[in-house]
């Protein structure tokens, strides 16, 4: 029988209960949003082929015995075959498809990947200062975003084709530049429920000043969104890429990139369906795992599971 | 009572509510209107009433928290909205708060040691992150939280734990006045008694003077030593603990009062009750006159013509009625003793 | 549905279970509950958050998470709900049971008008016409205090405040005048004054229609007044059984009178209140034998190895009460150490 005598004794037992409570590493939220990824299937595999995909894009080609420019001038046209060692075949000018598929696929990721960075750092600052800042300043950056969202977004991208035509890298940095849109809006609302939250309220109790308080208790807390939103936007701007190659504004050869490829390869599709079917398959392939992998994200890391 | 700690003087704080349509001018919602009183310090102040009445606004303005728009918050006689930002900062590790949501108001992307620490960074920046630690250890231990449990993060903890991280944060600089609003409301009974006991300590051992907000009458009894009815943002009734309680002096605290559920049987049948018609009129458009009229089981003519003033009723225990005290008493039976005999 | 004998109870629970399969282990919300509720009687159901004793009527109704499994029987005038289809649960329901929430808004359509919200059900149920359907509406508003009826009929949820919210939804549960009605913190989310008005409602209603009310709420203020009877949860299971007089005289499980104990006293002054230390237990990994004894002042070793069944018990003195279960060792030990006023009084005891 236990009889507590005052209420710092009482408060002992139950310190050490809870204290039984919780064991194991700390758990932060984005420790327990990876767990619930890792836990979910369809995610686990996709990241596996992604990684898969990647890995081969990035590591493979030194080791392969023709490179993606220089012709091979005993096989033009050639079906894939193991023997000869073109296992993808070749293109009407001899070069390896294995080897330019999986530059295409490098050029693809760089170029998404640039476009996204640019978008959630755009984005993120944008939103989260027309957010916390508010009142006017909101309004009228709030504004600026409907009125650039208002402008044909092809039009955009075939001016900045003239102005970009030789560098498809700034090509795609600019494409970001029109993709943060989405980005700021969403930031936007959320740092606008975030400022409303207690704990923000805390902080300037204390003391802490504005910018501060954007950088510790804002930003960390929209990971979860920004993740979600730059696993979708990939995807997105590799098939805008590919979009853009189809008409002729993309890569320039000899460059290749996957939408390149597979414009080249729909001319052929009736004589050389290898030419269509390898970078289609890879593209598809990419795209669907980046969407299963965006799907995880975003029920691991919505609040609603938790 | 001594010098006071905290003077709040005619304090009023409008929020202005944009209304549909493009030309429609915003709606002046006067959340909290020429509230004043005083604080000693070590006094614990109960500020009580219903959802929108404004205790929650009157405690963040006087933390600046929420700009006041009219009167003055002295801090030990100086005015707070006088204060230079610097000035303000520090000013700032006197004065903290406690808020009713223990999760939402932890930021859960931060480990409960920086959790607690950070008001420490603003007020001590010299600190080295040594003591600073020590410091956060030592909070933890005192409000009842194993210092092991500083790199957690706050979901990891139960409502009543985070509350307790909630009041560490709240207490590591010293302060010398805590604005508690809701504290316990979120929490469980049992739990609740424990964030009360700990408060309780907590005052005594640092001698901290409070500002206990509280929909919940019965907490506000057991921590208070005055108390401050509000009703539509206005003082309805304040004075000493006791005889608020036992002597109310405004027909609106008696009606909280008897609708307030007693845990015992036989009393709560037998209580006579005042109950209210209605619902609080909304803030942004008040009835004339006494703005508890519309629903006050005595209200006569005058109530809708003159506001009453904060009448004394006794030293130091006023309430905002024309009827204030005997009068409103012996009405407010009439009145329950009329509705027994009608329902029998 | 089969009609009951007069003899036999509205409602009864036997064995009754609840368990949620989550990815951290399996959750025994609500273990092997035997309860019985008569007509035209109120019972209150007190607990903790986490105590289950909102999941147990959820499941009842059919309104458990995916993840929930119901076991055991749940007999409403006989027929085993639980055994039930859904459709044949979604006519019981409403019809001859009803649910009030603590957010009026979970039952109100925010796209309906009152007034089609509430003679909808009669329609469905009753196979009324829309007249006939929005004149019992109107009666049903009236009837639960609601002024302007009239004209609130014509509006959308949104329009009214909380307390008008939650006296619609009353009304909408009472429409068709269903055996039981199951209020789960009705009056939780509304300010005292309102607070005090519907629970005024509820027992008006409980005299004059002589509908069985189960009032699940964690406050035992609120039990005092409107309760006729009290079961007491505790980590899924019924701690204590009582009348309300009884309970609150001399509670019998140590739980019950701690959590008496931790209620601040509106109508006393330099009142105290005595904390229970610790926190519910985790349900997945519930504590051995009594699984209050991690927090019980009167454990001993029997507490810790054996589960104390729900059974009547005698206090000192005193004849058995028939009304009156407890699952506990040490039946009245709170009460007799409360006599024994010389023992010190336990931890966090705090004068105000």
């Amino acid at each position: 029988m236990t009889l507590y005598v005052d209420k710092r004794e009482a408060l002992e037992p139950f310190a050490k209960h809870e204290a039984d409570a919780v064991q194991g590493k700390p758990r932060s939220l984005t420790r327990d949003a990876m767990r619930r990824l890792f836990s979910n299937k369809a995610a686990v595999v996709s990241l596996v082929v992604f990684v898969l995909i990647v890995g081969t894009a990035l590591i493979l080609p030194p080791f392969l015995p023709y490179d993606y420019e220089t012709p091979d001038w005993a096989a033009f046209s050639a079906p894939p075959s193991v023997e000869s060692g073109h296992y993808f075949g070749t293109d009407q000018n001899g070069r390896d498809l294995l080897a330019r598929t999986l530059y295409g696929t490098q050029v693809s990721l760089l170029v998404a990947l640039i476009a996204t960075t640019v978008s959630v750092v755009v984005g993120v600052l944008y939103g989260a200062v027309s957010g916390f800042v508010g009142g006017r300043v909101d309004a009228a950056m709030m504004r600026f975003v409907d009125v650039m969202y208002a402008l044909p977004y092809i039009l955009f991208v075939i001016l900045l084709m003239v102005i970009f035509g030789r560098n498809v890298y700034l090509l795609f940095a600019a494409i970001g530049l029109l993709e943060w849109l989405t980005m700021a809006r969403i930031v936007r609302g959320q740092t606008l429920s975030l400022k409303e939250r207690e704990f923000v309220e805390a902080a300037r109790a204390s003391g802490v000043s504005t910018f501060p308080i954007i950088l510790r208790h804002i930003v960390p807390n929209l990971v979860g969104p920004v993740v979600i939103f730059a696993s979708l936007t990939i995807p997105e701007i590799i098939v805008t890429e590919s979009f853009l190659s189809y008409l002729g504004f993309g890569v320039q050869e000899p460059l290749t990139s996957l939408g390149t490829l597979i414009s080249e390869g729909a001319d052929v599709l009736e004589v050389m369906p290898w030419l269509l079917l390898f970078p289609g398959a890879t593209l598809v392939a990419l795209l669907l795992s980046l969407a299963f992998i965006g799907d995880g994200l975003r029920d691991a890391f919505d609040p609603k599971d938790r | 009572m001594a010098e006071p700690i905290l003077s709040v003087r005619n304090l009023s704080t409008t929020f202005s509510v944009r209304q549909p349509g493009l030309f429609a001018a915003p709606l002046a919602l006067k959340a909290v209107s020429d509230v004043s009183f005083d604080l000693g310090a070590g006094e614990t102040l109960g500020i009580v009433g219903e959802s929108g009445c404004g205790k929650s606004t009157l405690g963040r303005s006087i933390l600046r928290l929420v700009e006041p728009t009219a009167g003055q918050v002295l801090w030990q006689g100086r005015d707070l909205a006088a204060f230079s930002p610097a000035e303000m900062r520090r000013a700032r590790r006197d004065l903290s708060i406690i808020f009713q949501d223990p999760i939402a108001s932890l930021n859960p992307r931060m480990t409960v040691g920086d959790i607690i620490a950070e008001p420490l960074r603003v007020a001590e920046p010299d600190l080295s992150k040594k003591d600073r630690r020590a410091r956060v250890e030592r909070v933890m231990a005192e409000v009842g939280l194993v210092p092991d449990m500083i790199n957690r993060y706050p979901h990891e903890f139960s409502g009543g734990q985070a509350q307790r991280i909630g009041i560490a944060r709240a207490v590591v600089t010293e302060p010398k006045l805590i604005v508690c609003d809701e504290p316990v409301s979120a929490l469980d009974v049992s739990i609740q008694a424990q964030i009360v006991a700990l408060l309780d300590d907590l005052k005594t051992r640092r001698g901290l003077t409070l500002l206990f907000i509280s929909h919940d009458l019965s907490v506000v009894r057991l921590v208070s030593d005055r108390i401050l009815v509000l009703y539509l943002g206005r003082v309805v009734e304040t004075g000493p603990r006791r005889d608020v309680f036992e002597r109310p002096a405004h027909p609106y605290t008696r009606a909280l009062l008897s609708a307030a559920p007693v845990p015992d049987p036989a009393a709560s049948r037998s209580r006579r009750r005042v109950m209210l018609a209605g619902d609080p009129p909304s803030p942004i458009n008040p009835p004339s006159g006494c703005a508890f009229r519309t629903r006050c089981p005595i209200a006569e003519d005058i109530c809708a013509k003159v506001p009453p003033p904060l009448a004394e009723v006794a030293p130091g225990h006023a309430g905002a009625c024309h009827f204030a005290g005997e009068e409103a008493r012996r009405r407010l039976d009439a009145v329950a003793a009329a509705g027994e005999r009608s329902a029998a | 549905m089969t009609s009951a004998s007069s003899s036999a109870p509205l409602l009864e629970l036997t064995g009754y279970s609840i368990r949620f399969a989550t990815p951290d282990g399996e959750v025994q919300a609500v273990s092997g509950l035997d309860l019985t509720l008569a007509e035209g009687e109120t019972l209150a159901i007190v607990g903790e958050s986490g105590s289950g004793k909102s999941q147990c009527f959820n499941g009842m109704f059919g309104l458990l998470a995916r993840n929930g499994r119901t076991e055991g029987q749940a007999r409403l005038a006989g027929a085993d709900l639980l055994a039930l289809s859904p459709k044949a649960l979604d006519a019981v329901r409403g019809r001859d049971m009803a649910m009030v929430f603590q957010d009026p808004m979970t039952a109100l359509n925010p796209a309906l008008k009152i007034k089609r919200q509430l003679s909808e059900t009669l329609e469905v149920h009753q196979g009324l016409s829309r007249r006939e359907a929005e004149a019992k509406s109107l009666a049903m508003l009236k009837r639960v205090g609601i002024p302007e009826a009239e004209r609130r009929m014509n509006q959308y949820p949104h329009e009214l405040s909380g307390g008008m919210r939650q006296r619609v939804v009353i009304a909408m549960a009472l429409l068709c005048r269903p055996k039981l009605i199951v209020a789960d913190e009705p009056t939780t989310a509304l300010d005292v004054t309102i607070q005090a008005q519907i629970l005024e409602l509820f027992r008006e209603l409980g005299q004059e229609m002589r509908t069985a009310l189960v009032l699940i709420t964690h406050d035992l203020g609120v039990v005092a007044g409107v309760a006729d009877r009290v079961a007491v949860m505790y980590a899924g299971r019924i701690v204590e059984e009582a009348g309300v007089d009884a309970l609150f005289d001399a509670p019998a499980h140590p739980y019950a009178a701690a959590l008496l104990a931790s209620i601040p006293r509106i109508d006393r002054d330099g009142g105290s209140v005595e904390a229970i230390p610790g926190r519910p237990p985790n349900l997945i990994h519930p504590p051995s034998g009594c699984p209050f004894h991690p927090r019980c002042r009167f454990a001993d070793e029997r507490c810790v190895a054996e589960r104390p069944p729900l059974e009547p018990v005698a206090r000192e003195g005193h004849a058995i009460d028939a009304g009156r279960r407890v699952a506990c060792w040490h039946p009245f030990a709170a009460a007799r150490a409360g006599s024994a006023a010389a023992a010190p009084t336990p931890e966090a005891v705090l004068h105000g």
